[in-house]
């Protein structure tokens, strides 16, 4: 148990040196170094520790805690009030003001009465999640380290607040600690609230008038999640008097439904599904170590792990096709969208929200498959896309700007960094690596439950593979004669975090066998009564082709680098004479340039018109979930 | 009648996987030679003999390597590895999704081959690539899912002994298949990206810098891909081995025959005209099949 504190502790003391300590002091990069170290191995020693044994569940002596979260939550709401009013925006003032008086109510009421068995635990989801949380969410603050300074060199206008900045982040791993462990509810709620604020905090940091609206935008919906959160367990605890994660899975479906689908109505918002996916597209204006954070392992998880927690409550119910359907379409639309984007970081955020749509369906599905492949896919979005989030972070800079158009060569200006960045593309869509497997899994268990999902997720496929395929293209394309490599100048605290999560893609794919028939499974064996494991002829298939893909690649690599000579080079075919790369002498010895530009099929995917099309049909379908949830 | 099974039954895996890697280029080659004769005499021509592929691959690579940079050809080994791969999985009797993503792994390290030379034409074959296999990628998969509903197994072991004909089960999933095998075949109308016939295009798209023995092993990749291709149309008519073969056989002389009648379409048309067309076929199918369930 003491861990399990410490790992929520750990970060809110880090948080608070990283207030104190002076800028440019090197104290700062010693604290920022060994919080790294202390919250990777922390879970892995917990991983160790509790892998053999089931959930474990811990009494917490909670009144002292709990009038202590209730200040603090209210000290919260009075800045929510405080800066909404000095923006000028009355919207999140009316949540807060609403979700305060009935939280306030609430504990005047029941608070003092209020016996709380347990209000922490571990399983191995947990585990998972705080593994994820730990490694991927502490070295995405190393890389900004290197990061920040660079970034208000680049923004001259920018006010600097980087204690704030590192602040808010060490706040927010300390939140995301929380929700993974508490069984609290009204604990779980309190870490829930600090991610809304400190990720609206995150996004708003730039302070201009587009940070600040996509910051009232994401923190107006995540409000609206989590005042529909607190309905949700004000509801519980006066109809059944349960206030315990573990208890309300086990009560009956008549008092849990309505709990369960407003706690999901909250993961949804979290997680970006549609209607909601607006927020997490506005987020992009923030720093980029802001949008990894947000996108691979913490805020969005949150969403999708809350989702995950409250699928056996919603079993066999009209609601739980509801959240099937909402992650299928946001899963579809989504995919389409990003053809549709040049923006890297809109295209990046797109197939977040795509992913996160796959595993909300399959936890509305909620067999042993779809729920294995929704870990496994939890697990390699998450490195794989910090992973790309930080490329396209350096590559903004160094190229100034982030339109995959502008990309064209990077293999051979920045070879390193384009390298990494095949690694996590490789990640997020191609065979072997990880989410292929996941893929293929959920579409077994999509074909078992409701074939319907089965072509939502050909199609959307088929989709996510275009807009992959085109932008690795880009990026590998080579070119006749000298380019200028700008690749120097990036700092050793990107790098090591770039070679972290790197490696981790390409272990968590190669360990992923490891990971499931270790950790996954006997998960699965305590949730389900029967596990249906995924057939292991598949798994270990994909293995030898993922370590024959890791031998083959360098081999290859080497031999046509150094060893064959058995060629000769010649300028590509322009239809005319070359007169470099890109120009040739045409017809009437006119010059022309050549440009390469990619499809978009803008009038297929737009976004503006598909994005409406996924609201409609998602609004439609949540006013079902609640519909059938109130019935 | 049902030799062929027992001879399939008597055989490993592994020894399936052998007998596909050694016959598959032959017969591919010699089905792309009975294509170049069957063009030829469908347009009045006398046609090269049936084993020209064969001596034209020969010759590719006795041809000099030219390229336009260093690592351009390792895609196209790749190509090769992965589509031999995944047709040695097939005819070995394992997973069909597996195969299925085993091609689209092989067809993505293509287009990665087109789009690393960096020449225009090779990018505009490469980016029509891309729009031909997310024209035809849902279908693929749609062909797994229909096959698994009716007999609860991905396995193509299992499917190919299945004793109730597939096809009666599902027509619009074998309907939607023969659309997308035009553009798998690369015929007419739909071989934007390169085709095999001069008349469609002055200069070649996807393999425009690519030649000799690269050029030699896209074609061979080329073989073995349609034989597992051909192998799917078998599945379908798997109750009868005669019949499957006929079928097979039929099919590519009906690709041919297509291929003849039709000039090349706008991308646009071919990558709407395919997913409504295989939304249609397919989804009826299987919308139908779960309702019989």
């Amino acid at each position: 148990m003491n861990a399990l504190i410490f790992l929520i502790i750990f970060p809110l003391f880090i948080a608070g040196l990283a207030l104190i300590v002076p800028l440019g002091n090197a104290l700062r990069k010693i604290i920022g170094v060994v919080a790294t170290v202390v919250l990777s191995m922390v879970p892995i020693y917990l991983l160790f520790t509790y892998i053999d044994s089931g959930p474990v569940y811990f009494h917490v002596e909670s009144h002292v805690v709990n009038t202590l979260m209730f200040v603090v939550e209210i000290l919260i709401a009075a800045f929510i009030v405080y800066i909404s009013l000095k923006a000028k925006r009355y919207l999140p003032v009316a949540l807060v003001v609403i979700q305060s008086i009935i939280m306030i109510a609430f504990e005047i009421k029941s608070g003092g009465s209020m016996e709380i068995e347990h209000s922490l635990f571990v399983d191995k989801f947990s585990i998972i999640m705080a593994l994820i949380v730990g490694i991927i969410g502490s070295a995405i603050c190393l890389y900004a380290i290197g990061y920040i300074p660079e970034y208000h060199q680049h923004y001259k206008e920018i006010k600097e607040r980087r204690k704030y900045f590192a602040f808010l982040i060490y706040l927010f791993l300390a939140a995301m600690f929380g929700i993974v462990f508490s069984n609290n509810l009204m604990w779980l709620f309190f870490f829930w609230e600090i991610t809304t604020i400190c990720s609206a905090l995150l996004i708003g940091y730039r302070n201009d008038k587009q940070s600040v609206e996509s910051m009232f935008r994401a923190l107006n919906m995540n409000l609206l999640g989590g005042l529909v959160f607190a309905i949700g367990i004000v509801y519980l605890y006066t109809s059944s008097g349960v206030m315990e994660l573990d208890k309300l899975i086990r009560l009956d479906q008549s008092y849990a439904l309505l709990p369960a689908v407003c706690m999901a109505f909250a993961g949804l918002v979290k997680s970006a599904q549609f209607p909601f996916s607006s927020w997490l597209t506005g987020a992009m204006v923030a720093p980029t170590p802001v949008s990894a954070l947000l996108h691979s392992s913490t805020m969005v998880k949150a969403g999708v792990y809350i989702i995950l927690r409250m699928a056996p409550a919603l079993e066999n119910t009209v609601a739980a096709k509801m959240l099937m359907l909402i992650g299928g379409v946001s899963f579809i639309i989504t995919a389409f969208i990003a053809i549709s984007q040049s923006n890297a970081k809109k295209v990046l955020a797109y197939s977040t929200i795509s992913n996160l749509g796959l595993i909300v369906a399959c936890a509305g599905i909620n067999t042993s498959a779809a729920v294995w492949s929704a870990l496994l896919l939890i697990i390699f979005h998450a490195v794989a896309k910090s992973l790309l989030f930080l490329c396209v972070g350096i590559v903004e800079y160094k190229l100034d700007s982030r339109d995959i158009e502008d990309m064209d060569y990077l293999i051979m200006r920045m070879p390193k960094l384009a390298a990494v960045m095949m690694i996590g593309m490789a990640g997020m869509f191609l065979g072997p690596f990880g989410m292929i497997i996941s893929k293929f899994v959920t579409l077994k268990a999509f074909v078992d439950s409701n074939p319907g999902m089965a072509i939502i997720l050909a199609y959307g496929s088929a989709a996510t593979l275009f807009f992959w395929v085109k932008w690795m293209g880009k990026i590998m394309s080579i070119r006749h004669g000298e380019t200028e490599v700008v690749e120097h100048r990036v700092s050793r605290w990107e790098w090591f975090t770039l070679d972290i999560l790197a490696v981790s893609t390409v272990l968590v794919c190669l360990a992923f066998p490891l990971i499931s028939s270790g950790i996954i499974n006997p998960y699965l064996a305590e949730r389900f009564e029967n596990i249906s494991v995924p057939d292991p002829y598949n798994i270990l298939m994909t293995f030898f082709i993922m370590l024959g893909l890791l031998v083959i690649l360098p081999l290859g690599l080497f031999f046509f680098g150094f060893v064959n000579k058995n060629y000769r080079r010649v300028g590509t075919y322009l239809g005319g004479a070359n007169i470099d790369n890109v120009t040739f002498e045409g017809a009437m010895a006119s010059t022309q340039t050549i440009q390469m530009k990619n499809y978009y099929l803008e009038k297929y995917f737009g976004e503006d018109r598909l994005f409406n099309v996924g609201v409609l049909i998602s609004l439609t379908l949540l006013c079902v979930m609640f519909g059938v949830a109130f019935i | 009648m049902n030799s062929i099974y027992e001879v399939y039954q008597a055989l490993s895996m592994i020894e399936r996987a052998l007998v596909f890697l050694v016959l598959a280029p032959i017969a591919g080659g010699l089905l792309a030679g009975l294509d170049r004769k069957l063009s030829a005499r469908l347009q009045g021509r006398y046609g090269p003999p049936v084993r020209q592929p064969f001596f034209d691959v020969l010759k590719l690579f006795q041809k000099e390597r030219i390229v336009v940079n260093k690592f351009q050809n390792f895609n196209i080994v790749l190509f090769f590895i992965f589509t031999v791969l995944s047709g040695a999985l097939f005819f070995a009797g394992s997973d069909l999704l597996m195969v299925i993503f085993g091609l689209a792994l092989a067809g993505t390290f293509f287009i990665l081959a087109g789009f690393s030379v960096g020449s225009p034409y090779s990018h505009l074959g490469a980016e029509r690539e891309v729009i031909q296999m997310v024209a035809y990628e849902p279908m693929v998969i749609l062909v797994a899912v229909g096959m698994y509903q009716v007999t609860g197994s991905f396995k193509v072991a299992e499917l190919v002994q299945h004793q109730t004909p597939l096809i009666l089960y599902l027509p619009g999933i074998f309907a939607g298949f023969l659309y997308i095998l035009t553009i798998k075949f690369r015929k007419s109308p739909f071989d934007l990206s390169m085709s095999h016939h001069a008349h469609q295009e002055i200069v070649r798209g996807i393999t425009t810098e690519f030649s000799g023995p690269a050029l030699a092993l896209i074609e061979i990749t080329h073989w073995y891909e349609n034989v597992v291709l051909l192998g799917m149309v078998y599945l379908f008519f798997g109750f009868n081995p005669w019949i499957a073969l006929v079928v097979s056989l039929a099919t590519y002389v009906f690709e041919i025959f297509i291929d003849m009648n039709y000039a090349r379409f706008k991308w646009q048309l071919t990558f709407a005209s395919t997913w409504i067309f295989t939304a249609v076929a397919a989804i009826s199918n299987i919308v139908v099949l779960s309702f019989l369930k």
